[in-house]
């Protein structure tokens, strides 16, 4: 008979963070804090805001893969719910910055 | 695994009784209600997602006056509740552990842990809206803006340029939108939170079933993310200049 439900082996046995981890990406979080303040007394002229988004983005990586477990989820249709939230949030900033940077455009 | 009728029915007869009649067994059920609660998240990422489309627009037309804007909050405030957020994840998880593990009172301590680091940044926060207030620094009509863009502090007097305080006054509605949405989310968080201590407390939570204090969790990590993004986008704008 099919396995009607895949998932359901697995799900019996969820992941449980170790305190050590945990502890390790809060530690990280609180340093790229610092950093982020830091870098922005720095004059990197145009970089300053990629570098501040790029610190942004790897505290929000950490974030969703370890503390909201992400990682260890054993329901595949998750990482497609989030990745298809980042692609309509780069649709709804990219279109709407093209028409916006392009309107003196002759 | 193999799902027979029979062993549907035999997990609905001898396993948890938070187990409802539709889900066939324990993994699927949790794997709905967190798929369930991604997809709410995802939602949330298009509604944060529309003031950040205005702020990147209005970033873009209005530079310099939102640099100087900016400079007007104060980055130690910023810094400090983004760290009081940081560590609320962290008890967060702390917190999904323990009702993992079946522990009450580790549970019951963590959640109002968070609470705590929950009401600590709306305190901070309050104090810097209550800051704005004095300095007539929030749109409307008392609204007063007066400062130099960013980098002119050096020039001569007649030389310096100043901010346009219609542009300033964009970037503070944006800063209000944004982290009064922020706050708001923050202040419904601490409320469910407030529920779930109740909860753990009269032992509704366990191994066996802790699916609200999970999904609950997600909630609380999205809001942290969400400053992660707003605190560099706010606070730490042209501040080299």
């Amino acid at each position: 008979m099919a396995n009607h439900f895949p998932n359901e082996a697995e799900a019996t046995h969820d992941h449980i963070s170790p305190v050590g981890s945990s502890v390790a990406i809060w530690l990280t979080l609180l340093v790229f804090t610092g950093i982020t303040v830091g870098a922005a007394f720095i004059d990197l002229g145009p970089f300053n805001i990629v570098v501040a988004l790029v610190i942004a983005t790897i505290k929000a990586t950490l974030v969703v893969l370890f503390f909201m477990h992400v990682k260890y989820t054993n329901e595949k249709l998750t990482p497609l719910v989030i990745v298809s939230a980042i692609f309509f949030l780069f649709l709804l900033l990219g279109l709407s910055m093209a028409d916006y940077a392009t309107r003196l455009w002759r | 695994m193999q799902t027979s009728p029979a062993a549907v029915v035999e997990a609905h007869a001898h396993d948890n009784p938070a187990l409802l009649h539709h889900f066939a067994t324990e993994g699927q059920q949790k794997n709905a209600a967190s798929l369930g609660m991604w997809l709410f998240l995802a939602q949330e990422v298009m509604f944060f997602g529309g003031m950040f489309c205005a702020y990147l627009i209005y970033r873009y037309k209005y530079f310099g006056d939102f640099g100087s804007a900016s400079q007007q909050l104060s980055i130690t405030l910023g810094a400090i509740n983004t760290a009081v957020l940081i560590c609320s994840s962290l008890t967060v998880v702390l917190a999904v552990r323990a009702a993992q593990l079946g522990k009450r009172t580790a549970l019951v301590i963590w959640l109002l842990l968070t609470i705590v680091l929950g009401l600590v940044f709306l305190g901070i926060k309050a104090d810097e809206y209550a800051e704005k207030f004095e300095k007539h620094h929030v749109p409307g009509p008392h609204f007063s803006y007066h400062e130099l863009l960013p980098g002119q502090e050096g020039k001569p007097a007649a030389e310096q340029q100043y901010a346009n305080p219609r542009h300033a006054e964009m970037y503070f509605s944006l800063y209000f939108a944004m982290t009064g949405m922020h706050a708001l989310h923050m202040i419904i968080g601490v409320g469910i939170f407030a529920y779930l201590a109740l909860m753990a407390y009269r032992g509704k939570y366990g191994a066996e079933y802790y699916t609200p204090i999970e999904n609950s969790g997600l909630y609380w990590h999205f809001v942290d993310i969400v400053w992660i993004y707003l605190f560099p986008l706010l606070y730490l704008i042209d501040r080299h200049r």
